[in-house]
């Protein structure tokens, strides 16, 4: 396979404020056309050119600085023409920020039963027009140059993170004909970054292989792709950890689909900057709230008549305004309800990302994630994989 | 509570300030004027964040008791009220029998009790468990309890029965007021029956006059109720049959045209549930109510904000209802799109990156287009029923300023003019 010859045009630059002197973890500032973001960062899903029925300036308030928008969906409702039309996504949903597409082929493999991939592209059929169409990496850098994100990702070779045999090393290797495919389709590198994304399933041969190659690419950013799709914890944080120590240290590095609060933490100390995933908000339509120790479903009985807030600690508008009694009767009846629980949802992600942060620049994330898990498993019943994961960058939960 | 009249004379309608109301006692609204109509105490489809964002957003929280009835142990144990309960404590708390917003399944009322829908199904309340309810509620005002099931083909006997109900029902609320110690701060609403009998009407408004309530809803008058030509006669008449330094209520009457013909009979209170039902069907109040300046309306109206779309696109070309304004049709489906809105999900907005309201200055309109709208609504997202709501609340009370503002400057005609440009 060859390598590229010249270095790749970025728009975005990293700078690193502090690095954990015992994990990977590391704090930076990543300059995208639109926003400075903190990383650290986590990035809400608003598929469809928005945000569960939150407005931009409630993103705003809640410090949301890069969020994410599907390919796939954008592509068909409103559609590439309309939203080149309307100067891309930031101006058809009056989000200033900074935003980031998917490629769009995971949601075909996903929610498509006809999806079929070949070394062309992904041939799927319009749920919409019935018409077959077929998504190829040139086609999917269009679509996203259209949309006008500040990092475009790559079309890659997805397969469910359970695969094994030979399926596992076609989709690696056809990942990275479909990454120089994409950088040879580019046509805006000075406004948009383009990702790429590592493959290689559970298996550190094909991980490090892909990895190893992709970098060679010089792309602007890199994430760690094919993860979070029910696979042991033990073989996704080999994976992720394996992903951090082949990346260059100077480019942001990106965990997909990783949202839940114990993996952010870990993930964060074996060096990953970015994360994405759909589950603050999409469980908040379920009705449940995010806390510390996990969620509170609030449509259950109990909270029927608990008058305290979601959580005492958290100063976003619905703990301030709400009650859990309150929450118990709209839920599941006002869609109101699905709004209230949706900011605290992200008011609990962007605090925690915040806090992270800062016990990074205080050199002292260490006793951060400690405190964090105690909380989580106040018995000190830690699961094997966070021991072996947390020991892997020198933090002891025992000690 | 008080309710002070600025103008005597019946025509061309009442300006009036309403004040000192319950618990709240240095709160005033200027009449004509509507409630804020809620869902458990939340604005449909706002946090409270959101609407509080919204100018012109009326003192009086309307709480339909349907919406809230099944938590009543909850705010017995809560013990604060609803206001408190709901996240907004200073509010000005109206409760109403019925659920103004939705339509009520009819046949279901008996001797003893009124039967409401709630979300987990129908609710029978009699005066005992409606009194129960308000107790654990702590409104400040409160509509009697009423039986106003007399759908338009109701019998006359029917219709003398609901009369004698309210008026029994009213009378418990009234001697509940002394009983009570919970209730003893709580102003009472009578309501007024007898759906399209003028000597029902009579007896309901002269009865209902004879007590001491705090103010007169004049209940059954929404259009679908109520044949057009017999609709407003009989409004005037009952309207000539109250005392007028009460505020009387109109329920789930919010039509424009139709909210100042009432005004200029005498009404002085509305709700909001007409741009509640618009941003249900996916539109969005365009109706010009502006006067930019004394100049002849037609030469107005191409530069006042509202206008230079409404005309246009109110008549659209989606085959949507086209309400009629004088009596010449039935239009009376909550469905029905009127010529007063816009409908967003329309295939000529997709492209249409201008706002919704040229010039409005709701959040909607400052930040938004009709195109990012239209693909709101085509995929299904909760943030289209957010920007309309949004929008068609700040329209309409907006309009109420201007209803004001035309009968402290006796511009009602122009205003009229203004308003029927969109038929």
């Amino acid at each position: 396979m060859a390598a590229p010859m010249t270095k790749m045009p970025s728009a975005l630059s990293l700078e690193i404020l502090a690095e954990c002197s015992t994990t990977k973890a590391r704090t930076c500032k990543l300059e995208l056309p639109h926003q400075t973001v903190d990383t650290p960062v986590f990035m809400p899903v608003g598929t469809q050119g928005t945000m569960k029925g939150l407005t931009t300036s409630q993103l705003e308030q809640l410090n949301c600085q890069l969020i994410l928008g599907n390919t796939y969906h954008l592509g068909m409702r409103p559609g590439p023409e309309l939203l080149e039309k309307a100067g891309g996504l930031h101006k058809f949903m009056n989000w200033k920020r900074a935003l980031l597409t998917d490629s769009g082929g995971f949601q075909m493999v996903s929610l498509l039963e006809l999806a079929e991939i070949t070394e062309e592209g992904v041939k799927f059929q319009s749920p919409y027009t019935k018409e077959e169409m077929l998504l190829t990496p040139e086609k999917s850098v269009e679509i996203q140059a259209n949309i006008g994100a500040d990092i475009i990702m790559q079309l890659d070779d997805v397969v469910h993170s359970l695969t094994t045999g030979p399926r596992v090393e076609e989709a690696m290797y056809r990942s990275i004909r479909w990454l120089d495919r994409c950088i040879a389709a580019q046509k805006r590198p000075r406004e948009q970054n383009l990702f790429a994304i590592i493959q290689g399933g559970l298996d550190t041969r094909l991980r490090t292989i892909c990895a190893k190659e992709m970098v060679k690419r010089d792309t602007p950013g890199y994430a760690i792709g094919g993860l979070s799709g029910g696979e042991e914890k033990d073989y996704f944080w080999k994976m992720v950890t394996l992903s951090t120590d082949i990346l260059p240290r100077e480019k942001p590095r990106y965990c997909m689909g990783v949202g839940y609060a114990v993996d952010l933490v870990v993930c964060c100390a074996l060096g990953v900057d970015m994360y994405d995933c759909v589950f603050p908000t999409r469980t908040a339509r379920f009705g449940s709230a995010l806390v510390k120790t996990g969620q509170l479903h609030l449509n259950q009985k109990q909270y029927a008549k608990d008058f305290r807030p979601i959580d005492e600690n958290c100063d976003c508008s619905t703990c301030k305004q709400h009650t859990r009694a309150y929450l118990n009767t709209i839920a599941g009846r006002e869609s109101v309800a699905c709004q209230l629980i949706s900011v605290h949802n992200l008011k609990f992600q962007m605090d925690l990302m915040r806090d992270i942060r800062q016990a990074i620049i205080d050199d002292r994330y260490p006793a951060f994630i400690k405190d964090y898990m105690k909380t989580v498993y106040p018995a000190g019943d830690y699961p094997t994989w966070l021991r072996d994961s947390l020991a892997s960058v020198n933090v002891d939960l025992n000690s | 509570m008080k309710f002070n009249l600025h103008n005597t004379q019946r025509a061309p309608g009442r300006l009036a300030t309403f004040s000192e109301l319950g618990r709240h006692g240095n709160t005033s609204m200027e009449t004509p004027g509507c409630l804020l109509y809620t869902r458990c105490g939340s604005a449909p489809n706002l946090s409270h964040d959101l609407l509080s964002g919204i100018e012109g957003v009326p003192l009086v929280t309307q709480i339909p008791l349907p919406t809230i009835v099944e938590s009543s142990d909850v705010l017995e144990a809560f013990g604060q009220g609803v206001a408190a309960f709901s996240g907004r404590p200073d509010t000005v708390v109206c409760t109403c029998t019925q659920d103004p917003g939705k339509s009520t399944p009819t046949g279901f009322n008996d001797k003893k009790s009124v039967s409401v829908w709630a979300a987990g199904g129908r609710k029978k309340l009699t005066l005992e468990g409606f009194l129960d309810l308000q107790e654990v509620l702590q409104p400040d005002l409160m509509e009697a309890l009423s039986d106003g099931d007399t759908p338009a083909d109701s019998s006359s006997k029917r219709v003398k029965k609901s009369v004698d109900r309210t008026l029994e029902f009213l009378d418990g609320c009234l001697d509940a007021k002394q009983s009570r110690q919970e209730l003893r701060d709580v102003e009472v609403l009578g309501v007024i029956e007898g759906s399209e009998l003028l000597e029902e009407r009579l007896r309901s408004a002269r009865e209902t006059a004879k007590r001491p309530v705090a103010g007169y809803v004049l209940d059954g008058f929404h259009e679908e109720s109520m044949e057009e030509r017999t609709r407003w006669s009989i409004m005037k008449a009952v309207l000539n049959e109250i005392p007028e330094d009460k505020p009387r209520f109109l329920p789930r009457v919010g039509r424009p045209d139709e909210v100042l013909r009432a005004v200029e009979l005498g009404v002085d209170i509305f709700d909001s549930t007409f741009p509640y039902e618009a941003t249900e069907r996916g539109c969005a109040l365009v109706f010009s109510y502006a006067l930019a300046s004394p100049l002849p309306n037609d030469a107005v109206s191409r530069h006042t904000p509202a206008s230079a779309s409404s005309v246009d696109d109110c008549l659209g070309d989606d085959g949507g209802t086209v309400c009629d304004f004088d009596g010449q049709g039935e239009n009376g489906d909550l469905n029905s799109r009127t010529v007063y809105e816009m409908k967003l999900s329309d295939q000529r907005f997709v492209e249409d990156f201008t706002a919704v309201v040229e010039g409005c200055q709701c959040y909607c309109c400052v930040n938004h287009t009709r195109a990012y709208i239209n693909h709101l609504i085509n995929a299904k997202e909760l943030l289209a029923g957010v920007l309309l709501m949004i929008h068609n609340f700040h329209h309409f009370f907006q309009f109420f300023q201007s209803v004001r503002k035309a009968l402290r400057d006796g511009t009602m005609q122009r205003l009229k003019a203004e308003i029927n440009k969109c038929r």
